[in-house]
């Protein structure tokens, strides 16, 4: 499989780790492709960690390890910065992560008695998973749906659930794959892939490298190394 | 009189099922911004926005013309916008992005030549999955058309889009988080100064970042000039701008309003807005711009909704989101869960923030169980002046970023507007309101 031309110019060379031995075929493809649209590779970093999570449906030490020798990092480092985001599960995580949220607008409208009731009827805590693996819940901070709440996501897609019995038919509609369409499994996050300019013409990549290196090093003059920020 | 004739800027399309595509985006005259803009100077493009005084739409109010013309001459330069929207109660860049996102790429592209820039990317909060599918998809029959990419249109001008997915961290909508988070590292807010990422940005390289709704702006006003935007509204307050309204109102919704001619109360009230409080009960209180705001009473409704007239009267318009709350609300309990927000979201950089945003969780939680002392509204205060001294309006800056002196905002004013709620609380030992 050939390298795609990258569409930034790179100024860090990335593969200064070992070659990826745990994203295999289309992922890793897809991953050498995100890596070409930064100008520092180290930007694919939270991009690569969601397609791991479509790989393997959570982020795993093995990914960790494959995803910082691609954007040049250590593992412990990828970890470090994995752990800051919610969205990204460095432990197993359910076929369908349910996110309930709580914040103001759910909470004037019921949110906390949703999520008790999805606590009972599920037989788990906020933050488990229930014992077939279908399904995590979480409770979530503001997910920008406010006028439908109390709000509800499926792996980070809106479904309208703001009664028990809404809740309890979501949960029966998930277990029974009538929402699979609709809804992929969790780790998936983006179907539609890019299709254009991941193919850059070989001299404007030459010509932002050389204007980037050029502005590197007329800052660098003038502010000492790294911007002194 | 509660909605102007002002034209829809950027909500005429989403009567169309179809309007996130490039066929209905086209036959409702889709990148004709894009195309005026190409055949003008990037400088004449930058002065329309200058001249239509557009206010970025993110929290701050800064003008957009302002910030474009604060942009670091460079040979490399960097457009990022910002869709992290996860001001709580903000829902608003939500539609922008789901259902108009050729309005959003065509806005990008209009930024991207006006300030000459080597790259954009648009950053989308992880929990956009649709949104980030939208805008992929837009992006790509764009680059389909020719409007992005190499020589745009034949007009000489290449750039190129990149959409980038959060994944999950409110603080990343702090600009400065954001572009940390875009390198790939935790998501935390920067050092300032530089106070603007127009002189230090993403990779060290001068940066513009603009809100997804301020974006979304600019094809209207290239094609209809900035003088006919800035006619609408009043003051430094020109154009229309997106208000998301949720909470106890009937028609929980965002409204498309031009700035300053309305008024909270026909916001809350007219019928084709909120229509009214639910059930017929009274408005009890509202938060006027996102959870950093100081809240409103009844007595504060007829303020209009611009943002100085807002500032003046102590608050913000911030983030363009009303909470109406009704008189059967837990105040303790909202103000309650606001905090919980604060605390949960901290990034830790700064002591204040880190350890007064616990505090006062732990503090406001016992009230609302029923394990309140009677001392705990001083102790509340006294943590609230720790964390921003005076806690005055605009607050006092005492961290990184501005996340940690907006804390203390709904508690101070839930205490101010409803002392005697709290001391209920303490004294019957639980919220009254079950
Ligand atoms: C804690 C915090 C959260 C913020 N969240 C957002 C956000 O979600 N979206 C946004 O556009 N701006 C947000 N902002 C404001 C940005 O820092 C920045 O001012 C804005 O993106 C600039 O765009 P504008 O000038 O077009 O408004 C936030 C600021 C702070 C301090
Ligand atoms: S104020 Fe809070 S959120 Fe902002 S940088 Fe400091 S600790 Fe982080
Ligand atoms: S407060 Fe729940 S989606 Fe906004």
């Amino acid at each position: 499989m050939s390298e795609p031309t990258p569409v930034a110019a790179p100024r860090r060379s990335s593969g200064a780790g070992p070659a990826p031995t745990h994203l295999t075929g289309d992922i890793l493809h897809r991953a050498r492709q995100l890596l070409a649209l930064y100008p520092e590779p180290r930007s694919a970093l939270v991009p690569l960690c969601h397609l791991a999570q479509e790989q393997d449906g959570w982020l795993t030490p093995e990914a960790m390890v494959d995803i910082a020798g691609l954007v040049g990092v250590t593992p412990g480092e990828v970890l470090g910065t994995a752990t800051f985001y919610d969205m990204l599960h460095t432990e197993p995580v359910g076929r369908y992560v349910v996110s309930v949220c709580t914040n103001i607008a759910c909470l004037l409208d019921g949110a906390v008695e949703l999520l008790e009731h999805a606590e009972d009827s599920l037989g788990i805590g906020v933050g488990g998973t229930t014992a077939d693996g279908t399904i995590t819940l979480e409770e979530a901070e503001c997910l920008a749906d406010c006028d439908r709440a109390p709000c509800v996501q499926v792996n980070h897609r809106y479904v309208v659930a703001r009664t028990s019995e809404a809740f309890d038919q979501l949960v029966a509609d998930l277990r029974a794959g009538a929402r699979d369409g609709e809804i992929p499994p969790h780790g998936t996050l983006v179907r539609v892939r890019r299709t254009a300019g991941i193919e850059a013409d070989p001299a404007a990549v030459a010509e932002e490298r050389r204007l980037s290196a050029e502005a590197r090093a007329a800052r660098d003059a003038a502010s000492g190394p790294e911007g002194g920020a | 009189m509660a909605v102007t004739e002002a034209p829809r800027i950027v909500t005429s399309r989403l009567g169309f099922e179809d309007a996130h595509t490039l066929g209905r985006y086209l036959a409702t005259g889709g990148y004709e911004g894009l195309r005026k803009a190409l055949a003008m100077t990037p400088e004449a493009v930058a002065a329309e926005v200058d001249a239509a005084s557009l206010l970025g739409r993110g929290g701050a109010g800064f003008p957009a013309g302002r910030k474009w013309a604060m942009l670091r001459r460079s040979p490399v330069t960097y457009l990022v916008v910002n869709g992290d929207e996860s001001e709580p109660a903000t829902f608003k860049d939500h539609l922008l992005v789901e259902r108009d996102p050729h309005q959003l790429v065509e806005g990008v592209l209009i930024a991207a030549y006006a300030l000459q820039v080597t790259r954009a990317f648009i950053f989308l909060r992880g929990e956009f999955a649709l949104g980030l599918e939208r805008v992929q998809a837009a992006l790509n029959e764009a680059y389909a058309h020719g409007a992005v990419g190499r020589d745009i249109f034949g007009s000489g001008f290449s750039v190129d889009v990149v959409v980038h997915p959060g994944a999950g961290a409110y603080i990343c909508g702090e600009e400065t988080a954001l572009l940390e988070s875009l390198e790939g590292k935790r998501g935390f807010p920067r050092i300032k100064p530089p106070y603007f990422p127009a002189a230090i940005g993403l990779y060290g390289a001068p940066t513009v970042v603009n809100n997804v709704e301020t974006m979304s702006n600019l094809p209207w006003i290239v094609v209809h000039g900035g003088a006919a935007f800035a006619a609408l509204g009043e003051g430094r307050s020109t154009g229309t701008r997106l208000f998301a309204l949720a909470g106890h109102v009937n028609r929980p919704g965002v409204y498309e309003l031009e700035m300053v001619k309305t008024t909270f109360a026909d916001l809350i009230h007219a019928p084709v807005l909120g229509a009214g409080i639910r059930h017929g009960r009274q408005l009890k209180a509202f938060i006027p711009g996102g959870v950093s705001a100081p809240w409103f009473g009844p007595d504060q409704v007829d303020l209009p909704l611009g943002q100085d007239e807002v500032a003046q009267a102590g608050s913000m318009l911030g983030s363009g989101s009303i909470v109406v709350m009704d008189d059967r609300t837990c105040v303790v309990r909202a103000a309650w869960r606001i905090t919980r927000f604060f605390s949960r979201e901290s990034c830790g950089q700064c002591t204040p923030c880190r350890e007064g945003s616990g505090w006062l969780e732990r503090i406001m939680e016992r009230i609302e169980t029923g394990r309140g002392r009677e001392d705990d509204l001083d102790l509340l205060l006294d943590a609230c002046d720790n964390i921003s001294p005076g806690v005055a309006w605009p607050p006092q800056q005492t961290t990184i970023c501005v996340l940690g002196p907006s804390i203390p905002s709904s508690i101070s004013s839930a205490i101010s507007m409803f002392r005697d709620e709290f001391l209920v609380h303490i004294k019957e030992g639980g919220c009254p309101h079950g």
